[in-house]
């Protein structure tokens, strides 16, 4: 695999290869030094056009524990402000030599648009409201580890699908993972023709008893301008999961960050059934795999000689004579 | 609908730069003019710019110094026109200017063409208009015509000084590239037009339902999370004007028709007896949404492609003639700015240069449309207008464009005679290749490997 740019162009074992990848990665997460030099001498750069706090960090994070060398632009106080095109600015970066280049845009495509401009390997990290396919990697493997198989899993994802690209990501994910998936929200906020991905659509709650997983959406306050609801009152009201809705058996998922009160209630982040701190946790070392596997992939790319240093047999990380990033 | 008739101004213009009268033998050429039911094999003689005479292959011969063109087993039509261009002058010479988007015209095989007015500054006032007249008296290779806008800078609240803006010559009146929002000012255009005259040429949007849609709403759009454009908004617009055509008894031209139901309110209004012409562009007649799943921009355009059911409907109405003409909403933009992901590049394709070897090869070579309903719809873009529609008869206007149907060719391969190159059929291979335009008795187009020999 060259690039990650959707999920829609991952199969089902490219996901079950990068899930393995992402569970030997977590072992290195335990130890007290928590590197391997899979990527040392390697360079990734990390684009940001859009604020991030998770996405981002956890990305440089990943990057570091492979022991490549990470450069991180945002788009505020760099060429971008000054006006400087998509295909410039990535022409630029390109001559830095990097191997890989992970984007965050607003728009959809931006990915797969750089991936055509830059011999680097792209990796996407949310391009508007199309896909944030290293979200739904992680969400398949926080519920794997939880539930063992997620074969016949049904899985409502609720609320603001429209200008979702996490929903996108996930509808896609789960299905080729063999999971029923269905959608809900209120009616302007699930965009016609959505079924056509593979799911159920309902547009209220009844039902959700059904579900083993709910995965609530974030529901962001700007899309009240756009008089997609009523209120955040009357959404919470018909869609809000709390502590009533979330059956013992169910368990809670969520993208992050999390509007307390809106979608979630407090008792239900609170509950023993929510994995969304696990979530965030599983974002490094599966975003470690996505890494390993975009430079690794194809021959000709791989990394000479440290693909050997596989981190279930690497104890601990080579002394870096080249004088590794630490 | 009980008003007065029409006042008369002058008639629309059409200007074009001095060019010597061609004087032409093309001999053999397999001619096809609905209109003058001509269909078969004839010489061709043109003299002093116009048909002079028609008669059988081999029977003419050609007078000292004509040009003769052997055109055995190549196609003969009337030229064509197009009703819906963007010049992008004054304002954007850097994307299409007078002489580069007329030489692209006459690569396409059409003889006279009309250019929108949402310029920078917009063509609202006559001052503009006749600096636009006056450039294309120097530069134009075919005849073109100018609209003027419905409203000051197309802003949708007040009238142009339409009167006026007729009296120097304007085509036809148009807030191209936007709707007419308002239904009272809508209705305001159709009264004053029987003052001014000219029919209202009409880009149907309701634009609470386009909202910031970039692509058809539909399965794609909701597979790909961008944000659609419903079909509604396009034939919602397409009921009310029709409706408010038909109350003040007004002529109105729907422009690039992209969605059934839009064909369908056409269809109803027409059989109503409204007023009402509209055309269909080449990349919709070809293209669906199904193209926009790269997110290639050179797919974005307004309205956008929709579906493989909407185009069927496009089809099937041009084949009908419930939609009356083909124009290709020709629509330069400069490289850098397609060069931008798909959300933020702006909306448009050309067409001159494919309209034709785009249609033939999608639509006329597997059998969906005859070849001599093409020609009759892609000539006849300019009747709304009042201004002309090529024929070949004895005595007519040479408009003349001939091409090889068996000729193909990759689009882009050799660049165009357009200044820009988004073209949706970039890389494409294309059968039917223009080789000759004759464009009010000029020669405005010759293929360059094409040769022509000189009578001595």
């Amino acid at each position: 695999m060259k690039h990650l740019l959707s999920i829609e162009d991952v199969s089902r074992e490219d996901i079950e290869r990068l899930l393995a990848r992402a569970e030997s990665f977590a072992e290195v997460s335990g130890r007290t030094i928590k590197k391997v030099p899979a990527l040392r001498g390697r360079t990734v750069v990390n684009l940001f056009y859009e604020a991030s706090t998770r996405t981002s960090s956890s990305f440089e994070l990943a990057a570091k524990r492979l022991s490549a060398d990470v450069i991180n632009v945002k788009s505020s106080g760099s060429s971008v402000e000054k006006g400087e095109s998509l295909k410039d600015t990535i022409q630029t970066l390109s001559a830095y030599d990097p191997s890989a280049i992970v984007i965050r845009s607003p728009h959809a495509g931006a990915a797969a648009m750089i991936a055509r401009w830059t011999p680097a390997s792209v990796v996407n990290a949310g391009d508007g409201k199309h896909e944030h396919p290293t979200q739904a990697l992680l969400d398949l493997y926080t519920l794997r580890r939880r539930i063992g198989t997620l074969e016949g899993v049904k899985l409502w994802i609720v609320g603001d699908v429209l200008h979702s690209r996490v929903a996108r990501s996930n509808i896609l994910a789960f299905t080729k993972m063999g999971c029923e998936v269905t959608v809900c929200g209120p009616p302007t906020l699930i965009p016609r023709g959505i079924d056509q991905l593979g799911c159920d659509v309902r547009f209220s709650l009844d039902g959700i008893e059904q579900a083993d997983v709910i995965y609530a959406l974030r529901m962001q306050r700007e899309r009240m301008e756009g008089a997609f609801v009523p209120s955040l009152r009357e959404y919470a009201a018909c869609f809000q999961i709390d502590g009533r809705r979330l059956r013992p058996h169910q368990l809670l998922m969520h993208p992050g960050p999390v509007n307390r009160g809106v979608e979630l209630s407090a008792e239900a982040i609170d509950s023993p059934q929510a994995l969304i701190t696990q979530q965030v946790e599983s974002g490094v070392v599966v975003r470690m795999a996505v890494l390993f596997e975009v430079l690794s992939g194809g021959g000709a790319d791989a990394p000479e000689g440290e693909l050997a240093s596989h981190p279930t047999r690497d104890r601990e990380p080579d002394p870096a004579p080249m004088g590794g990033a630490a | 609908m009980n008003q007065a008739p029409e006042a008369q101004t002058r008639p629309p213009r059409l200007d074009r730069a001095p060019a010597k009268p061609a004087n032409a033998l093309i001999r053999g050429a397999k001619v096809i003019d609905p209109r003058s039911g001509v269909d078969g094999n004839h010489d061709l003689l043109i003299r002093g710019g116009e048909i002079a005479e028609i008669g059988a292959p081999g029977s003419l011969s050609a007078p000292d110094g004509a040009e003769v063109i052997e055109a055995e087993g190549l196609h003969a039509f009337p030229a064509f026109v197009d009703p819906h261009v963007h010049l992008r002058t004054p304002g954007r010479e850097d994307e299409e200017d007078i002489d580069s988007g007329t030489r692209a015209a006459a690569a396409g095989g059409f003889c006279a063409i009309v250019a929108m007015p949402n310029t920078d500054p917009v063509v609202d006032d006559a001052s503009v208009l006749r600096s636009l007249q006056e450039r294309a008296r120097a530069q134009a290779r075919v005849p073109v015509g100018f609209t003027a806008a419905i409203t000051r800078g197309q802003q949708g609240e007040d009238l142009t000084e339409m009167w006026e803006l007729a009296e120097v010559g304007a085509a036809a009146f148009t807030d191209d590239g936007l709707p007419v929002r308002s239904a009272g000012v809508m209705r305001q255009a159709l009264q004053y037009q029987r003052l001014a005259g000219r029919v209202l040429a009409l880009h149907e949007e309701e634009p609470s339902l386009s909202r910031k849609g970039v692509m058809h709403e539909g399965v794609v759009s909701a597979g790909l999370g961008v944000a659609g454009i419903p079909s509604v908004s396009e034939s919602t617009m397409v009921q009310r004007d029709c409706a408010l055509a038909r109350f003040e008894g007004g002529r109105i031209h729907i422009q690039h028709l992209s969605a059934r139901e839009s064909v369908e309110a056409v269809e109803a209004a027409k059989a109503q007896g409204v007023l009402v012409t509209c055309e269909a562009s080449p990349h919709h007649l070809t293209l669906t949404d199904e193209a926009v799943r790269t997110l290639d921009t050179s797919f974005k355009m307004n309205p956008p492609l929709r579906t493989e059911d909407d185009r069927q409907a496009l089809i099937e109405g041009l084949r009908s003639g419930v939609i009356d003409c083909v124009a290709t909403d020709h629509a330069p933009h400069a490289r850098e700015e397609k060069e931008e992901v798909f959300e933020t590049a702006p909306m448009g394709v050309t067409g001159l240069e494919t309209a034709f070897a785009a249609l033939v090869t999608d639509l006329v070579l597997p059998g969906h449309l005859k070849l001599a309903t093409l020609v009759e719809r892609m000539t006849a873009g300019l009747e709304p207008l009042g201004l002309l529609v090529p024929t070949i008869a004895k005595g007519a206007p040479a408009n003349i464009c001939l091409a090889d149907l068996r000729a193909t060719w990759e689009v882009g391969d050799a660049g165009y005679e357009s200044r820009s190159v988004n073209n949706a059929f970039a890389g494409r291979t294309l059968t039917g290749r223009v080789l000759v335009t004759v464009a009010d008795g000029t020669v405005a187009y010759r293929e360059r490997s094409f040769a022509i020999g000189v009578a001595r």
